[in-house]
């Protein structure tokens, strides 16, 4: 078990790095020339985070594995990504809606970590929130868009919401790492986010006229290293220059 | 020997690759600079967490003190505070204008994310949105409803 510090940096880092990717996979196969450069504008953005991050538990962890052994040589069990941001992008809708519900997420968690004891979390939280806030107001221009669009388009974000909204439960899950990491004030119970999370996600769901779907006894478990399937599979290409040739540099 | 003013001079000449208008100085990444006998210390501030120029501006940096005559230098990175469109002076500005690209509107932070940007090439006010991202993280693409040029607008951060 690792100490509750890296684990909870490494679950804002895996999320990062996990985002970072499932976004870059529209990179050249966006639904039109300005999206795609905007999903991966935002792509590098949490790709960049991402390093801080890593770069961080590497450090609190002590044992000399810098940001790309944690991003290239660790194995499905070992990520601490909430299991939302391993799940396959899907269609469009479904691509906004996941970046939207997670940025969401993190325009509220940055602030608080701001006054993080840890001089280093606070800064990356700093530098984060400024960038996150595009992200979200960004995602959000199309969850209403779409959401209060054709029926088609319609159809299609009530089906990827349906399909998202059962992930970001464990978004708010609180286990040791939350009691630990509060007690010497490192960091925030993600728990305690989930109303300010709430106000700001329904608030745009309801301009985009979808209804939120009920909450449901499903408990993902990706923060713990418990993954689906999916996380293997998107592992491999992304790791796989590091495994086959390892130490090689661009 | 590279003297500190001498470092800052020849900074002034590193300019940002993604617009090349501005020097490092002018975007105000450029925190700290010290000169012990020649060796040189620069603290940078990156813009954006993912921007792809942060290394090549680092080895932009190195290369210019080194052939201004620096003995050594040493290029440290600092995130606080974070670096904020409020830091790129007026000069900054007029010339980002010049090169079709519209400056940042208000204070990062305090002003909206939406934003009417005047056109930097009619002046006029009537300009809509395109896209909140541009060809970089840093800009996003508007269209101006008079000239009907597009152009790119430097988001406030």
């Amino acid at each position: 078990m690792l100490e509750p510090r890296v684990e909870y940096v490494l679950r804002l880092a895996d999320g990062a790095l996990l985002l970072g990717q499932r976004l870059s996979e529209l990179c050249g196969h966006g639904p039109v020339l300005e999206e795609d450069i905007a999903t991966t504008n935002i792509a590098l953005d949490c790709i960049g985070q991402a390093r801080l991050l890593l770069a961080l538990a590497g450090r609190l962890e002590g044992q000399g594995r810098d940001e790309d052994r944690l991003a290239f040589l660790r194995n499905e069990g070992e990520y601490r990504n909430p299991t939302l941001l391993e799940l396959p992008n899907g269609d469009f809708g479904r691509v906004v809606l996941r970046t939207f519900l997670y940025s969401s997420f993190l325009d509220v968690l940055w602030p608080a970590l701001q006054t993080s004891t840890d001089a280093d979390l606070a800064a990356i939280a700093a530098k984060s929130a400024k960038e996150t806030r595009y992200h979200r107001e960004h995602t959000a221009d199309w969850v209403i868009r779409l959401g209060d669009g054709t029926d088609e388009s319609h159809r299609r974000m009530r089906d990827a919401l349906d399909a998202l909204w059962p992930y970001t439960a464990e978004l708010f899950s609180k286990d040791y790492v939350d009691d630990a990491v509060t007690r010497d004030g490192f960091g925030v119970a993600w728990a305690t986010l989930r109303d300010p999370w709430l106000r700001s996600v329904e608030a745009v769901l309801a301009e985009a006229t979808l209804a939120r779907p009920p909450d449901t006894p499903f408990l993902s478990r990706g923060k713990t290293g418990v993954h689906t399937e999916h996380l293997g599979h998107l592992l491999a290409p992304m790791q796989h220059l590091q495994r086959s040739h390892p130490g090689a540099k661009w | 020997m590279l003297s500190e003013a001498g470092a800052w001079q020849a900074l002034q000449q590193v300019m940002d690759p993604e617009v090349p208008v501005l020097s490092v100085c002018d975007l105000g990444i450029v925190r700290e600079v010290s000169s012990v006998e020649g060796a040189v210390e620069v603290t940078l501030t990156p813009t954006y967490s993912g921007c792809p120029a942060t290394k090549v501006i680092e080895q932009a940096v190195r290369e210019a003190l080194l052939e201004a005559g620096a003995t050594d230098v040493r290029v440290h990175t600092r995130l606080a505070p974070p670096w904020t469109t409020d830091w790129l002076s007026e000069d900054a500005k007029t010339r980002l204008r010049a090169h079709g690209i519209a400056p940042p509107g208000g204070q990062a932070g305090v002003h909206v994310l939406r934003f009417q940007p005047a056109c930097p090439r009619c002046g006029s006010r009537r300009t809509e949105q395109l896209s909140a991202f541009g060809s970089t993280a840093c800009k996003a693409l508007h269209r101006c409803l008079d000239c009907r040029e597009p152009f790119e607008y430097f988001k406030p951060l």
